[in-house]
């Protein structure tokens, strides 16, 4: 090459030409440079042609959930209990955020028009911080339609903003049968955790409580997607290809809305739990929970301080009192009791002097009256306490356990509910393994009248003087019925809610109709006398349990929170019921007075129905619902169906 | 008159303007098809309007004697000194700059064709200097020259075409006989002035800054500096090797590539066309600029020929800078891509210095 730059300019006279060295060295730049251009896009049309498709295509397909509609309720009529309505969501896309500052005009313009403060916004974009940038996140569920207009008009100025039509659960108002079908949320991180939820992810909606909980698997349906085609602005502008989503099945109960209808209303104003179940199929015909809550207030939005209210009242509305109240049985213990003595050969011939009371090892133990003589036919319809303290000490605390938990006391009793309480049967094995103390005999005396240690649920109560009343059939409490789900489901469920399930206790015939004959006479001359129904074969035993600590012998209601809770378990008719129903009002005071009465509108309720469908005033019956398909709206309002009556069956076996 | 006629059409590079007219006819296509989804639909007829007078013009001036544009070019240097004070003044503002004048209903910025005219002022200068060896004094004058006006443009700011300038004047001193020991101090002293530069911050604007680093690490800011980048990087290289096919691009046709239709024109035809497509216009650049410089080889004076190697510098930046953009290896600066990008400015200026190309080419026997 020439360098000199003398070389480089040639001059001839006029001519004056550059050196053609200099021009060959502007071609091999100018070529040097194409090359090198050429060398970028073979780097990325060729070698990274892969990789750059893909993330042309991310850019422009959104994957958008459809979300399925869940399952929904019906009562064993058909009758819809929990329904679903449309709703819209408001998604946020956060890569379309160009200011999200705390006095961004942006923030404060999407805050006004969805009714919200910039500091919720703020949080809610704080709460996701860790989600994926390219995911839209919820802003506010179930919003109005000035809201959805707010959003459509502003799609120019607030392309962050997206809705999304989706399906919410709709409740019966005023928390009827709330703790019986439970409530939906999203999914928590405790949840995602266990492995139970593998099929779950983030933000999925699933029953946290009730039928919603047990019987998810089925309700929730499958989500399907559409891929769609969006522009740098994130507007639609075209469809890929979608999956459909698969809407979750109904699922029917065995509740007999009449008779819940006819609970809910009993417990009115008061706390506590009525629970009916028809002993021939452990089929729970109501199921009802005072104080309730309003499980809409979960489905959407729940505000902090309905959260709070809910979390701090004392009486705990989100406890299921029917399976989860854990307190002393009182005087429906006597049935228990009853069984062990005649079982055991000892109450048959046993007779006692009930002077008001009696006094054991030392301390007197009172009894509401004078009773005088009392033998086994009496001491049930009396609840004459001195003659099952005599009883329970000629038993002994073993042997009253024994009958007890074959009878399913201290034992879950394995209902389709989540979180079931199991209660204590005291032993003296009990009494060493939790105490570490040996058992006094004067303990016994107490646990006779179904005081001391011993504690039952109101499910516990109603299979177990069910069963009784049944000739020792007892059967695993449910509420949906089990063909309604697949087999699988239903032996999941068997063993995720363990209890005594299925049983059949023993019972000898005479003892039967004795117990049986007792209790009906306990609502014609007995303590539950004053709700005596005509041409109604009504039975039960009244509970009144202390709460005051047992100060031998000191009997008395107490008073405000130390009144005594009141129980009535009721059956019809007296042997192989149709129907067994427990009654718990706490600090109800006399179970005669405050309990057996709403267990008799309940009964009552129920033999009148029964009554008028005898009388063939039923409709014909109606198709149910095939498994995974959604019925027509019109369905769901479907006439009573014969299945909701069972001829009585003869239940020992 | 006769014998000038048919000289004219003879000598007229007609293979240039050949292949000049199909890459004319390519940019017109891609405008289209970048913007068929924008409210700017429909520019390519004003494309092929801004086309039309450039030819017209290009015509024009092939027939005026190139020594007369040299000899008015102290003149217009004078003009454009003027037109750029205009600018400042009376300029309509648009994305924070002042770059254009409306003149008659037609927006204008002067600096393309100052471009123009520093071309021909440089060529002037160095005739003048008669092939004599290069003094620091000729040297400092010839920055004068170039960086007064560069400066001014700077100024509007508009930084991508300011740096257009720089070719003309690295061009005219490796043609007016730059020697090596002089280019090493050049650039010493301006790799010191633009370190120091840079770091007091003070040239540049933040974002000037944030855009020309983004380039190295487009994912560090995907939402921000480095969005265009990375969106015109994606746009390239998911044409693959035969491209998504004319109207098809995602990233064109989504909105996706920042404006398909000028600076990011190659993207959005590197996207629908593939490698193949992309070579294709790179072939037909080789070819004209080699047959510019042929045509510099062939003018029959100094002046002519660095005229012409002027343009050619300025052509080769823009394409490299450009592309090298848009394939990354380039920051982004905002200087448009000859013949393909949308803008009558920039075609004008294309048209224009070809028309000077004929008209040297068209005098290369004369003398």
């Amino acid at each position: 090459m020439e360098n000199t730059p003398q070389a480089e300019v040639v001059r001839a006279g006029n001519e004056e030409k550059l050196a053609p060295g200099k021009l060959h060295a502007a071609q091999y730049i100018v070529a040097l440079v194409l090359v090198v251009l050429l060398g970028g896009l073979w780097r990325l049309q060729v070698i990274g042609a892969s990789n750059y498709r893909l993330l042309a295509e991310a850019n422009r397909i959104r994957k958008v959930p459809v979300l399925a509609p869940r399952g929904k309720l019906f009562d064993r009529d058909g009758r819809i209990l929990v329904d679903n309505y449309p709703s819209v969501t408001c998604y946020i896309l956060r890569e379309q955020i160009r200011d999200a500052s705390k006095d961004s005009p942006e923030l404060a313009l999407i805050a006004r028009g969805l009714n919200l403060t910039v500091d919720q916004v703020q949080s809610i974009l704080r709460h996701y911080q860790l989600a994926p940038k390219y995911e839209p996140i919820p802003l506010k569920k179930d919003i109005t339609p000035d809201e959805q207009a707010f959003i459509a008009a502003h799609r120019d100025e607030l392309p962050e903003l997206e809705t999304q039509d989706e399906q919410r659960r709709l409740y019966p108002s005023d928390g009827f049968a709330a703790h019986l079908i439970g409530y939906v949320g999203e999914v928590s991180e405790q949840m995602l955790d266990d492995e139970r939820y593998a099929a779950y992810s983030a933000g999925d909606v699933v029953g946290r409580s009730g039928v919603e909980q047990t019987y998810d698997a089925v309700l929730r349906g499958t989500d399907g997607y559409r891929n769609i085609i969006v522009n740098s602005h994130g507007k639609e502008v075209g469809q890929l290809g979608q999956q459909l989503a698969v809407p979750g099945q109904d699922l029917k109960l065995t509740i007999d809305l009449d008779i819940q209808m006819a609970a809910e209303k009993a417990l009115q104003g008061r706390n506590g739990a009525i629970v009916a179940m028809d002993p021939h199929t452990g089929e729970i015909l109501a199921l009802a929970s005072r104080p309730t809550y309003d499980p809409n207030a979960f489905a959407v939005r729940l505000t902090k301080a309905y959260w709070s209210q809910i979390i701090n009242d004392p009486e705990h509305p989100l406890l299921n009192k029917a399976i989860q109240a854990q307190l002393a049985p009182g005087s429906t213990f006597k049935i228990i009791m009853s069984v062990a003595g005649l079982e055991e050969n000892v109450a048959q011939d046993m007779r006692v002097n009930c002077a008001g009371g009696a006094t054991f090892y030392g301390h007197f133990y009172a009894c509401d009256a004078r009773h005088g003589g009392v033998d086994i036919h009496n001491a049930i319809p009396l609840s004459c306490d001195t003659f099952y303290y005599t009883l329970a000490n000629r038993l002994g605390i073993d042997t009253i356990a024994k009958y007890a938990t074959a009878l399913g006391i201290s034992q879950k009793t394995g209902i389709d509910l989540p979180n079931e309480a199991s209660g204590t049967m005291p032993s003296t094995a009990w009494k060493l393994k939790t105490q570490h103390a040996p058992w006094y005999v004067g303990e016994t005396i107490s646990v006779g009248i179904g005081q001391g240690a011993v504690t039952v649920t109101p499910i516990q109560l109603a299979r177990a003087l069910g069963g009784i009343a049944s000739g020792g059939a007892m059967q695993r409490p449910h509420v949906v019925f089990p063909d309604e789900v697949p087999s699988e489901l239903r032996q999941a469920i068997a063993e995720n809610f363990p209890g005594s399930g299925e049983k059949a206790f023993p019972l000898s015939v005479p003892n039967w109709q004795l117990i049986t004959d007792a209790m009906a006479q306990t609502t014609i001359t007995g303590t539950a006398a004053a709700v005596h129904m005509a041409n109604i074969d009504f039975a039960g035993k009244t509970g009144t349990a202390q709460l005051v600590s047992q100060n031998f012998g000191a009997k008395g209601m107490g008073s405000g929170a130390n009144r005594a809770n009141a129980w009535f378990v009721g059956m019809v008719p007296r042997r192989n019921p149709d129907i067994v129903v427990a009654v718990l009002v706490e600090h109800g005071g006399f179970g005669g007075a405050a309990s057996a009465p709403l267990a008799a509108q309940v009964i009552n309720t129920f033999v009148t129905k029964k009554r008028k469908q005898d009388n063939n005033l039923v409709v014909a019956e109606v198709p149910k619902p095939k498994p995974a398909e959604t019925p027509a709206p019109g369905e769901a309002v479907a006439a009573p169906q014969p299945a909701a009556i069972k001829q009585s069956s003869p239940a020992a076996e | 008159m006769r014998r000038f006629n048919s000289t004219y059409f003879r000598d007229f590079d007609w293979v240039l303007l050949g292949f000049v007219l199909l890459l004319s006819v390519i940019s017109v296509l891609e405008i289209k098809s970048a913007t068929l989804q924008t409210k700017f639909r429909g520019f390519e007829t004003k494309q092929v309007e801004f086309l039309i007078v450039g030819l017209i013009l290009m015509f024009i001036i092939s027939i005026v004697d190139y020594h007369t544009l040299i000899d008015i070019a102290p003149w217009a240097y004078g003009v454009s000194l003027v037109s750029l004070v205009a600018v400042r003044l009376v300029g309509s503002k648009v994305l924070g700059a002042r770059r254009w004048i409306k003149l008659g209903g037609f927006h204008f910025q002067p600096s393309e064709w100052v471009k123009l005219v520093l071309i021909v002022a440089v060529a002037r200068y160095f005739w003048g200097l008669a092939g004599r060896d290069l003094s620091w004094r000729d040297i400092g004058k010839v920055f004068a020259l170039v960086c007064v006006p560069m400066a001014m443009v700077l100024l509007q700011p508009d930084l991508g075409t300011s740096l257009t300038y720089v070719p003309i004047l690295v061009c005219g001193l490796f043609l007016g006989g730059l020697r090596i020991k002089q280019a090493a101090i050049l650039l010493l002293v301006f790799a010191l002035i633009g370190g120091i530069a840079w770091k007091s911050g003070k040239l540049l604007k933040p974002y000037q800054k944030a855009r020309l680093t983004a380039f190295m690490d487009p994912d560090n800011d995907p939402k921000g500096s480095g969005y265009q980048i990375r969106q015109s990087l994606i746009a390239v290289g998911s044409g693959g090797i035969w491209g998504k096919g004319t109207n098809k691009g995602t990233q064109t046709q989504g909105d996706f590539l920042p404006i398909p239709y000028t600076d990011f024109i190659f993207a959005a035809f590197s996207e629908e066309h593939g490698f193949v497509g992309a070579v294709g216009v790179l072939v037909l650049y080789f070819l004209i600029l080699m047959r510019l410089i042929q045509n510099a080889q062939t003018a029959s004076d100094l002046p002519g020929a660095f005229i012409i190697m002027g343009i050619v510098a300025v052509i080769v930046f823009q394409i490299a800078v450009n592309i090298g953009m848009v394939v990354g290896l380039m920051p982004v600066t905002g200087i448009p891509l000859p013949l393909m990008s949308y803008g009558g400015s920039s075609i004008l200026f294309t048209f224009l210095a070809l028309g000077i190309v004929m008209n040297i080419r068209i005098r290369r026997f004369v003398n």
